[in-house]
Parts: structure tokens; sequence; C-alpha cells
């Protein structure tokens, strides 16, 4: 549908009102809701203070150790290479050391079953603070599970509809062995790069075997130097590390914020390069479709009007909102209701709503030729197998309703009610969640290094559900939270149990720092008020 | 005593001012008020005096037209239309719509259609899904890829090994997590693609050697020695590597590697081996170029290869002590920030590993196997070979280049094409041109496996000196 975006200013930033070409509502017209409230000042102080004891005692235990009044758990250098020149300088593993090893058991935890909302996680012990683990071979079997990147509840054991991906493994093997331009190229690949194309609803897609290499080596093929890049503060490290490989100048915007990026793109086109002012030769903004630490979408109508205002080109990479973000879950701008053939790099990754793992680049049809031919990954990387290649024809042909039933459509709305449902119940018991109402990765924040321990372990062992708990460095330093991932596959009850569960942690550890005012009237909400509206 | 000094000099002051001629005094008073207009005028940078308009800035707002996102690939560039092959790429495989003999897949051991690794795979399918649905940290650790990992550990006779979920990101990511600015990397003029992109993203200071010179290489480590005596402050904190190939991709030849060992402790530098080709082919049990030659395995600081040759699996390994492998573990970004290894394919890749082990002749019988057809295809007029005898993967270049890159990629491809018509499947050795640091002449590179039955091997050698005796005229 035609949508005049001329119109916008970057002052309507947090609002998504737009004059209507034709009465059919959608997305676009509701307010986007988003939420970074600030924590209290009291948290912020006992969370500095708590990195400082733990700092002075890091260097109390450094001191032990390097005088021999301590023993050092830790691996050391070879006899024979002790005159090297050492291979870890001291401080840069001072954080790990004495922080990260405390709490180290929250991460890592090893499963053995299927990612679905329940698995098994294999219970294991640590006889010497951390430093070593073994497994007591206790398995802890039916664990909710809140923490795998499982939006559609696609990735589950065997069952009778993967029956073609059984067939594909026993014709096609599981290997390649050879780099696309070479003899990699197999028939299952043109299949799956023209049903995405078709998912997407643009000319042409390609894939390839790995979701952060499809970043990393394909910035580089599309922009070089005497190119601007405008990348976003929170951008994932595998556009940093494309950006960076590319060898053009990065320019850094703040989080979500189209005035910072309005006045970067003019510094940019009327002040030209540094030093020289010349004209760049493009220029690209990269972007998430959500971003994954911090819940939030990306405003893209206001970045489109951006786009076209100063003749930029937009990278979006849609790893998490592809396939859980729209009514027929074709990613942002569906959310949106705008034209996917007005953003000029469309990437994403299969890993998590596809349940498999790779990633595709999609776009027009010179920008997906010019890749075959040029892309690092084509040339020198094995390209996808076969049995993963059918898994994600497989979870298309789902979700697009192509294999005749409309269980795919019914789990992407299910996705949409379980996670407002989820955040909506948060936000009432008075934790403080981040990011905008829809997205379904749920940031709840912990602040306090040890509570970000004590969480994970009782939501583990007592109550039986395994969360994800990230802290520094992929979050700011005082920012350390718990990471919800919702999945379709989630039921009520389940949802329930661990709301409940949550309910009675936050009391435990005083997590519920929101200043909000809770609902004085609790019990009136119903299943109606959760129900998408169209 | 000092006020007295002082008074004394304060009375003399006075003096001078009284004694001295006029225009002393007006030059001085004409530059006091000098400095002191100066102090307060504004300052102001000759770049910034033009302050444009706001009018001025949407006009060259409108007027700026960038280039093109992509310039367009012309519809007959010989790389945009790939080789389609229909069903698996194994020993026969169907290219193109022709039944052909597979000279071109890494399947060295021919493990792509083994019914065993096949049967693991699909148990592990049963049991996991497909994909893991999240990196390491975040609950994406199977049981398979801790088995695995032990295994590779096992077999290689290393303390610890690290899985990546793709083959390329293994190096890439390992060079990085080490080596950071300011450090130096002592790197083989041939080194592969991954191996590049790994330097390019650690901003070390690269220093390349004639491809396996170890004069040359031991040329640039003494200047490096001279260069730490001036500065010995910086000499203790710059970390030096060596990083070469077992058996490299583009030449097809290996790495002496005792004489790198021996210059190793005399430079004090530390050894990255790229083992890619090498793993599973060279050494008495496939153990690669340390078995080879012999070579205690702990000499090597870091032993990196990737699962999709000889392994017929998709994925890398990096191996060694703890002490170094350890490290990846939060600081290898192809590792933290990426989803795991989906489990059929870690599963593949342990029966392989136990095929490997149950029958190590399969090495022996894959090094004759090159030895014949290296021999076969001596003496072709016009093509020469390039790689060691027991190399499975070695490349045939032009003996005479033309002058130009393209009419040579030209002739190859014909050579190519018509092997291709006569059921022999070919390619060329691939690279991207303008981004390579050192490219290779361009080459047909001809892969062993073990699959290959002697008559196949002697049908090729003779179908490909036909051809090029035709082409080459």
């Amino acid at each position: 549908m035609e949508i005049d975006v001329v119109q916008w200013s970057s002052a309507e930033q947090s609002q998504g009102r737009e004059p209507k070409q034709n009465g059919k509502p959608h997305f676009y017209d509701k307010l986007i809701v988003e939420s970074f409230e600030e924590a209290p000042l009291h948290v912020v102080v006992f969370t500095y203070m708590a990195y400082g004891i733990g700092t002075l005692f890091g260097y109390l235990r450094d001191f032990l150790r390097n005088w021999g009044i301590e023993k050092c758990n830790a691996a050391v250098e070879r006899k024979e290479q002790k005159d090297f020149v050492p291979l870890y300088q001291d401080f840069e593993n001072f954080y790990t050391r004495n922080l990260y090893m405390r709490i180290r058991d929250n991460w890592n935890r090893p499963i053995c079953s299927a990612p679905g909302p329940l698995f098994d996680v294999m219970e294991r012990v640590s006889d010497d603070y951390n430093w070593t683990f073994r497994f007591t071979g206790r398995i802890i079997k039916d664990v909710i599970n809140m923490g795998s990147y499982n939006f559609l509840g696609l990735a589950d054991k065997y069952d009778e509809s993967m029956k073609t991906i059984k067939d594909v493994l026993e014709v096609y093997g599981t290997g390649v062995a050879s780099t696309r331009h070479e003899m990699g190229t197999l028939d299952k690949h043109k299949e799956l790069e023209d049903l995405v194309a078709k998912f997407l609803n643009v000319e042409a897609a390609m894939v390839f075997g790995m979701g952060f290499a499809t970043n990393s080596m394909n910035i580089p093929a599309l922009v070089g130097k005497g190119c601007l890049i405008l990348s976003d503060e929170l951008n994932h490290t595998s556009l940093v590390l494309g950006a960076r490989l590319s060898g053009a100048t990065i320019r850094v915007f703040k989080h979500n914020n189209t005035q910072s990026l309005e006045k970067l793109l003019r510094d940019a086109v009327i002040y030209g390069q540094p030093r020289t002012r010349r004209a760049w030769k493009k220029i690209l903004i990269l972007v998430e479709g959500t971003y994954s630490m911090e819940g939030s979408i990306v405003h893209l109508p206001q970045i489109l009007a951006l786009k076209k205002k100063y003749k930029a080109y937009l990278y979006i990479d849609e790893a998490h909102s592809i396939g859980a973000v729209g009514p027929t879950g074709r990613g942002v701008t569906e959310f949106f209701g705008l034209d996917p053939h007005e953003v000029d790099v469309l990437m994403g990754t299969f890993t998590k709503s596809f349940g498999a793992s790779g990633g595709y680049i999609a776009g027009r049809k010179d920008l997906v030729d010019y890749l075959r031919v040029h892309s690092h990954s084509a040339v020198y990387a094995t390209s996808m197998s076969p049995p993963i290649a059918e898994q994600i024809i497989r979870s298309l042909k789902f979700i697009m309703g192509l294999d005749g039933t409309t269980q795919g459509l019914q789990r992407v709305q299910q996705l949409a009610k379980n996670t407002r449902y989820f955040r909506q119940r948060l936000q009432e018991m008075g934790f403080i969640i981040y990011g905008n109402e829809n997205a379904s990765v749920v940031p709840l924040l912990l602040y306090m290094p040890g509570k970000v321990a004590a969480f994970a372990r009782h939501m583990l062992q007592e109550k039986k559900i395994g969360v994800v708990v990230v802290g520094f460095p992929a979050t700011p330093l005082a920012e350390a939270r718990a990471r919800f991932c919702v999945s379709a596959s989630h039921t009520r009850e389940m949802l329930d149990t661990v709301l409940e569960a949550l309910d009675e942690t936050g009391d435990l550890l005083r997590l519920k720092y929101s200043r909000h005012k809770k609902s004085a009237r609790p019990e009136l909400y119903d299943e109606t008020s959760f129900e998408l509206e169209d | 005593m000092a006020t007295a000094t002082e008074q004394w000099v304060l009375v003399e002051m006075v003096q001078a001012l009284y004694e001295a001629p006029a225009y002393h005094l007006i030059l001085e008073g004409i530059l006091i008020l000098w400095i002191i207009r100066l102090l307060f005028s504004k300052t102001y940078k000759l770049q910034e005096r033009s302050d444009l308009t706001v009018k001025e800035k949407e006009e060259l707002i409108e007027e700026w037209q960038p280039e093109p996102l992509v310039p367009p690939v012309p519809k007959d560039h010989p790389a945009l239309n790939y080789n389609i092959v229909s069903g698996p790429p194994s020993h026969k495989i169907v290219v193109n719509g022709k039944e052909c003999i597979n000279f071109a897949s890494f399947n060295f051991l021919g493990l792509l259609d083994n019914p065993r690794v096949k049967a693991a795979a699909l148990a592990s399918l049963k049991k996991y899904g497909v994909g893991t649905c999240g990196p390491r940290g975040f609950y994406g650790t199977f049981d398979v890829h801790l088995d695995l990992e032990d295994r590779l550990a096992k077999f290689m006779k290393t303390e610890e090994a690290i899985i990546y979920s793709y083959g390329f990101a293994t190096i890439a990511s390992a060079i990085p997590a080490y080596s950071k600015r300011g450090d130096i990397v002592f790197v083989d003029r041939a080194a592969c693609f991954a191996i590049q992109k790994g330097l390019q993203a650690s901003r070390s200071d690269i220093k390349l050697f004639k491809h396996n010179d170890m004069a040359d290489l031991e040329r640039l480590l003494k200047e490096q020695e001279i260069e730490d005596q001036k500065n010995p402050r910086k000499a203790r904190v710059t970390r030096r590597f060596i990083v070469v190939e077992g058996l490299y991709m583009n030449t097809g030849t290996i790495c002496p590697l005792p004489e790198l060992v021996k210059l190793k402790y005399k430079y004090k530098a530390r050894i990255f081996l790229e083992e890619s080709l090498s793993f599973g082919v060279l050494g008495e049990h496939g153990r690669g170029v340390t078995e080879h030659y012999g070579i205690n395995i702990d000499d090597i600081d870091l032993i990196s290869a990737n699962m999709e040759n000889a392994l017929a699996s998709i994925g890398g390994f990096c191996c060694g002590r703890s002490f170094v492998i350890d490290h990846q573990r939060l600081s290898g970004q192809g590792y933290c920030f990426s989803a795991s290894l989906p489990p059929l394919l870690a599963a593949a890749a342990i029966e392989a590993l136990n095929i490997m082990e149950e029958n190590p002749g399969i090495f022996a019988v894959l090094k004759e196997k090159c030895r014949q057809i290296h021999k076969a295809l001596q003496g072709i007029s016009g093509l020469k070979v390039v790689g060691e005898s027991f190399s499975p993967a070695f490349h045939l270049q032009l003996e005479e280049s033309t002058r130009s890159r393209e009419q040579d990629v030209r002739l190859l491809q014909e050579i190519v094409d018509q092997c291709m018509n006569k059921n022999i499947a070919l390619t060329q050795a691939r690279y991207l041109e303008k981004e390579e640091k050192c490219l290779p002449p361009p080459s047909i590179r001809v892969v062993v496996t073990v699959e290959q039955t002697e008559e196949e091997l002697e049908r090729a050698a003779s179908t490909i000196k036909e051809v090029a005796q035709v082409v080459l005229l």
C-alpha cells in the first residue's frame, strides 16, 4: 500500500501515527509502546558497590595466588615456553578470573534433549568453586525452557512431519565438501532460495551456511573504503565485525534514536569525508529488526523516511524478528505494514524461528546476483548441509501454509498472544522490563551480580525453569538482566507456572524495582484483552 | 637579607623606568596593549570560516548522488552460473544433468555417503531434532557437542578441543582471539582466505614470508629481533605468532614443520597450524602433519582444522592445551555469538571419527592413489602439476601462461568443460581476485578420494591429457 512517508518528522519518535491512504487499519496506526525504565538510585549504588567489592577481593586473591599462598587452579603455560612473551595479559583476564568464575555455572549448561518448550538439563556440580565441573549423572527432566530461541516451536524432537528430512538425509548425506562456486551448489539450495524469496515477497534470495558468517562475509562485499556505515549502538557482534572487515568508516548512532541518525546523515551528506571533503561513495545504515538484549523493535517507518530523504541504503538484520514479528511472521516490514521492496538488503538467520541453522540475504535480483559472484562465503566457505536446508524448506512451507494447514499462521498468532500476556503480567508484578510490547524477547533487569547468580540457580534448582542471564560485557556493567524467550509452543499453564515462580523469586530476591503504579483491580484482566485486534 | 635585595631590585626597577628613553617605553606599552588585545579577541579556525546557510545545506542534500548499492554484473559472468548438482555430491555425481565421476569435492575418505555416518545422523535427528536454537552459552551445549570435543581431543592426543559451527569461522575467530593490535604475525604468502580474514580482524602487524621459504622467515625474525633490542620494554609485551597451513589449499605443498619448530624455540614465537587439508589424510593414523613428521603435538600451540573435508560433516575445531584453547570459549567470536553446531552434524562427525579409528589402513590407500594419479598426470604438454605427490588436493596450472589472467581462466574452463562432457567432474580453483593478498595463478583443482578405483584414476588422467592436447594446441 502506498504510504506518503515524506510527511514524517523525526519528532514523532515514539508514536506510530500516519495519515492512511485507505481505511484499512493495521499495526502501523497503533502507538509503538516501548519502555526503558531507569533503575532507582539505591539499586545503581549497590550494583557499583558490589562490583567494587568484587574487584577488591579479586586483587586480594590475585595477590595470594601470585605469592603462592593460595593454590592456582587455572591452566598454566608450558615449562619450555615460560620465557615466551605471555599469551594473555593479566588484566585482560582479571574479570574472567575473579568475577565471572564465581558465577560461571549459570552459563554453558549442557542439555540432552531437543530444545523444545520442555527440555532435560544435565546436572553438574563443582568441587573447586567453578574451576572444573563434573557431571553427577543425574538429569533434571522436563525443565521449562525460557532460554532457547525457539519462537515458533519448530525445534522439537522428531515426529512424522519431519519424514522429508529423514529422506533427504538418506539420499544426500550430511556434508557437502565444496563451496558454492565449485561443486557445492545442490538443487536443494536452489529450491530453498526460491522459497525464501517467495516467503519474503522479494525478487531473489541467497542462503549461506552460518548466520554469523552471513554478516561478516557479505557486508565487506557491499561496501568498502570510501563508504560510510551508520550502525546502531547495540548492533550484534557479527554486524560490527562485518563493518570493520569492510574497511569503510563507521559512525555509531544512539540506540533506535532517529534524531541521532538524522544528525549523522546530514553531516555526512553535507560535509563529506573528513579532511578531504569528498563526497561519500555510499552510505549504509545497519540496524536490526529486534534487538535481543533490549527487546526493542527498530523504528522502521522513521528510518525509511530518513533513508529516502538522504538517499542512503538500509540493511536490516532480522535474526530475531523473522518469523516472530508481523501478523503472518514476515518480519518488521510486515509489522509496520511497509513494502519489503523499500528495504535494500534484508538479512536474517534460520536459527531462531525456523529451528535450523544458516542465514540468508534477500532483495533485488541485481543485489543477489552481485553477492553470488562476490560474496566471500560463496567462494571460500562450504555451502549449507542438505538436511538443514530441508528443515528450512519444511518450516517455510509450514509458516506460509503451503502444506495445506493453517497451523503455521496459528503458531505466529499464538506467539504474539503469549508475548503480550507474558509482558503484561510481568509489568503488573512490578518488574522492570525493557523493550517493545510485541517483542518476544523479554529482558528482566536484575542489576546486581549477586542476584544474577542467585536468580539463575534458584530458578533451575528449586523451580525447574531454565532461564538465561546476561551480564557484562554483553550488557552495560550496571544492567545485568535475565532474558526470557517466549515461544509459541509454551502453553498457558507453562507460562502461568513461570509467572508464579517469578513472582515468588522476585519477592524472595527483592527484584520488583518498578515504580509504576500497579493496576488497582488486577482481576479485571481476562482473555479478550490479549487478543490481537484485526 | 632577602628583603633587602628585593627592595634593592624594586628601587632599581623604578629608577630604570625613569631613566629609560621614551621610544623604549612607548614600544613596550604598545606591545603590552597588543598582547591584551590578542588575549581577548575570539579565536577562529580557518576551515570553519564559511558557515553554510540552511538553504545551501538543503541544496547539497538534494544534489548528492550516491553510487548504486551494487555495480551491475554482466549476465555471462563466469561465476554467476553455478554448476548445479542434483542429488548427493558423492563419488558418482550428477552435475548439470550429466553423471560424472567426482574429482572436485573434498570427500577424501569417501564418508559423504557412508551408511554408518548417515545412520548416526538419523539417530541424532530422531532424538534432538535439527537446530540447537541458541549459542553455546545459552542452552545450546548438547551432550553430543561435549562428546565430540572429547573424542577429537583424545584422537589428536591433546588436552582439549573446541568446536565451531562453520569451517571458515574456525580459524577466522581463533586468530583474533589471541593476536591483538600491536602483536606481530608471520604468515606464509600462500595462506588461505580464512586466515587472511582472521588476520585482518585481529588488526595485528602482518609480515608475509615467501611460500615455504624458511630462510626468508628467519630473515624476518632476525629483523624483528633487532627491532626488539631497540625497544625492550615494548618487546616484552608484544606477542609473536607464526601461522602456517599443514597442506596448503592454494598450492598443495606441505609446510616444513621441523624447521618451524626449531625457529619457534629460537625466536620465541608461537605456532598456529591450520590443518584443514591434512587432518584425516597425513600421518599413520590420520592425525595430520605432526604425526607425519613425528613431532610432539605439544610443540604446536594451536591446531585448527575444519570437519568439512575428511570428516564429511560441517563445522571446524581447534585443539591444543587447555591453557590455549580455554580462552576461546569466551573470546572466540564465532563460538560465543553464534548458534552451536546442529547435533545431527556433530553425531555424523563422531561416527566418521569412529570409522577413521577403526580402519587406519585407508590413509595408506589414499596416499597410494594420490601417488598414482600424480605420476600419471606428469608430462602433459601445456599443464604442470603443482603439489606434493601425497597431497590429495593438487593443482594443474598452465605451463606457459598467456599474458592475461582472463585468457588463462577461459582456457582452463574450456578444459574443465570438455572433461565434464567426458564424464569427469573437475573444477577450477576459485578466488576473489580483488580481495586476495597474493593471488595464486589460475589452476584446475584435482581431488583424489579413497572411493576412486584405479581404472577411474587412469581414465581421468588420460581424459585430461587428451583434452589438454586439443585445447592447448
